[in-house]
């Protein structure tokens, strides 16, 4: 995509949402769910928009885990770190997906396939340990089913 | 005649294959050339059977599991469509004990009923407790609520009337209902189980709570690890819209309530309410000092009820059979039921919704068949990442607030993760320390700085390092951030660190005191 077509679509979502009360989080979601990321562009079409400082608008993607101000891999691995997987397992398979991917946290890997982000809790709880790969929620992963789900997702 | 087969949509059931065993359904049904409906139901919330299918029969529904797409053809040849026997035949649903033994008001229809559809809603009684609101007046319909004895089940505990009271008594042109559906607390999954398997009873508790408070506008602020409860609201809304249970005039009542899902974006603390309105303003999630209280000021400074799924999807049936039929539930200042989620390293995970005052000890062994490992439970983590753990020698407490207050542990939001003895309780503290420098909001001193150095202290503990002057440096930093924090953040991330240090302090490396 050439800066101008994501200026582009940046734009648009933001003409769409701005009058909507508490704009800003739908905002940066529509702009994540189109292009993947926020890009520090567009801060400062948001900002004008909807009156607030560029300072502003920067403090609230930095402040929520979720959003990013990079391009991520193609897909994004995360893993439950919270206490029911731990219960089951957790830190295991942590170290597994790490190595398996050749990656840390915030990581992506080398060919652009995956990132990796660590999540607190999925509310998969009932079948720990959980994963999750964009919108498709894994449970019971073992490092067996997780290498099959990584061949699965790499197609 | 076509035979309704049963396959869950819930995400937990498509975490372990319900999709792909759904298409399989289907395809062998085509194959077969027997026609078939497939409904996608939620979860009944027994997770060690799913996925689960069901198919209605003349005798009722029975169901097989937990089936794996290789089951799906042996399945037809079992003749499953009648009934038919099978390894994996569990006989009939309702008669299986862990779902027989409870008793499920706020769940009812979860996993009964085609979670988008109004008219299977009012099939099974739905739209019940809204018809009645609607016949009172708005102080009377508060006045069930608070007969009902219901408190805020998110994990605070407040009671949901008094709530609404002062909202209802506040004048202004403009009020909001919120829906808490920031379910952050890690080993809880019933607000998603709500939202995914009977999202109608949280819209139609929702409407009810504007009607009784005069909100016309209404937020369901969910947070985003959950894509298929937003999908599954979204349905729903829109259904509802279409069938007059939303939007102005409402059923020719001249009533009005509109109703919004925004999305969160991973902060933990958005989970409280203050944060939280924050966020659905557009700002960073930083708690508010209180007062005001959001019942006279809240979002966008104008009198707002927030409550959580579990509290607003129990108003229907609050309302349907009025508020003495749900006190009659529970023990003590507990009224109704309390869906717990057993989760963690336990047999049979999953939604149990009971009224107070069964003990941890029976939900641990008669629902939960002990731990999935086969070793003994060591430790259970009560009421999320800012709950308690709890010692064997705890475990004939009764799930009831204040009984768990008496032994400085929370009921919370009803999550029960359990460990075996596998657990390191001193590596469980350091973790609930370093979740909260991830989680803090950083508006208060205790929380912000005071995570990061319980780190550190417990970085020290864990290496065995100095614990003749780490323990008592990590009591007195959870004394500050305890009594100190400006919200639960902080002022509850001392509940585990310290419980695991007075019931497991052989796991920090010193003596029982």
């Amino acid at each position: 995509m050439t800066q101008i077509t994501m200026m582009q679509t940046v734009q648009t979502i933001v003409e769409g949402l701005k009058d909507k009360p508490g704009a800003l989080l739908p905002i940066l979601h529509g702009i994540q769910n189109a292009l993947g990321y926020v890009p520090p562009e567009s801060v400062g079409t948001i900002a004008k928009a909807l009156n607030l400082s560029r300072a502003e608008v920067h403090g609230v993607i930095s402040f929520y885990h979720y959003f990013r101000d990079h391009a991520p891999g193609k897909k994004t691995v995360r893993i439950c770190r919270a206490e029911s997987c731990l219960a089951m397992g957790g830190k295991a398979l942590e170290s597994h997906v790490k190595t398996k991917l050749g990656i840390d946290y915030h990581e992506t890997t080398a060919d652009g396939k995956f990132s990796l982000e660590a999540v607190y809790c999925l509310g998969n709880c009932a079948c720990s340990p959980a994963i999750q790969i964009d919108n498709a929620v894994y449970g019971r992963v073992t490092a067996e089913s997780f290498n099959e789900i990584l061949t699965e997702q790499s197609a | 005649m076509s035979i309704t087969v049963y396959v869950p949509c819930d995400s937990s059931a498509v975490s372990l294959g319900a999709n792909r065993v759904a298409d399989a359904i289907a395809q062998e049904a085509q194959k077969r050339g027997v026609e078939i409906v497939l409904v996608r139901n939620g979860s009944r919330g027994m997770y060690w059977l799913e996925p689960m299918v069901e198919v209605a029969t003349d005798k009722g529904r029975i169901a097989y599991g937990a089936v794996k797409t290789s089951d799906v053809a042996g399945l037809f040849d079992a003749d499953f469509l009648n009934g038919g026997a099978h390894a994996l035949n569990l006989g009939l649903t309702e008669e299986i004990p862990y779902l027989k033994k409870q008793q499920r008001l706020t769940f009812a229809r979860v996993g009964i009923t085609n979670p988008v559809s109004v008219e299977d809603y009012v099939a099974h009684d739905g739209y019940r407790g809204l018809k009645n609101a609607l016949s009172y007046s708005q102080a009377d319909i508060v006045k069930h609520v608070t007969d009902s004895g219901l408190r805020g089940r998110g994990g605070a505990a407040f009671p949901t009337g008094i709530k609404w009271n002062t909202v209802l008594n506040t004048p202004s042109e403009q009020k909001y209902i919120i829906c808490n559906a920031d379910e952050g607390d890690s080993g809880t999954f019933s607000d998603r189980m709500i939202m995914e398997g009977d999202p109608l009873v949280l819209i139609e508790g929702m409407t009810i709570a504007g009607i009784a408070v005069g909100a016309t506008q209404g937020y369901i602020y969910l947070r985003i690890e959950y894509p298929h409860a937003y999908e599954i609201l979204n349905a729903a809304i829109a259904n509802a819209y279409a069938a007059n249970y939303l939007g102005e005039n409402i059923q020719g009542s001249g009533k009005t309530f509109h109703l919004e899902v925004r999305q969160g974006a991973g902060a933990y603390v958005c989970g409280e309410e203050t944060s939280l309105m924050e966020s659905l303003e557009g700002k960073r999630g930083l708690v508010r000092f209180k007062p005001p209280l959001p019942a006279i000021s809240g979002l966008f400074g104008k009198p707002t009820v927030v409550n959580n799924v579990i509290s607003l999807a129990s108003v229907p049936v609050i309302l349907d059979k009025g508020g003495e039929f749900y006190r009659d539930f529970g023990m003590g200042r507990s009224r109704g039921t309390l869906p717990l989620q057993l989760a963690g390293n336990l047999k049979h995970t999953g939604l149990v919704e009971l009224a107070f005052g069964a003990t941890l000890r029976e939900v641990l062994y008669d629902f939960g068949g002990g731990s999935a490992t086969g070793k003994p439970i060591r430790a259970v983590q009560v009421g999320g990442p800012l709950g308690s753990y709890l010692s064997e020698s705890q475990f004939d407490t009764p799930l009831d607030y204040e009984a768990f207050a008496a032994i400085w542990a929370v009921l919370g939001h009803g999550g029960i993760v359990a460990f075996d003895e596998t657990v390191d309780l001193a590596q469980m503290a350091k973790y609930s320390m370093e979740f909260c420098v991830e989680e803090s909001c950083g508006k208060c001193t205790p929380c912000r700085i005071g995570s990061t150095r319980g780190y550190e202290v417990m970085d020290e503990i864990v290496a065995k390092r100095d614990l003749d002057k780490n323990i008592p440096l990590l009591r007195s930093l959870c004394d500050t951030m305890l009594n100190g924090s400006l919200c639960a953040m902080g002022g509850m991330t001392p509940y585990p660190v310290l419980s695991a240090l007075n019931h497991f302090p052989e796991d920090f490396g010193i003596k029982a005191a």
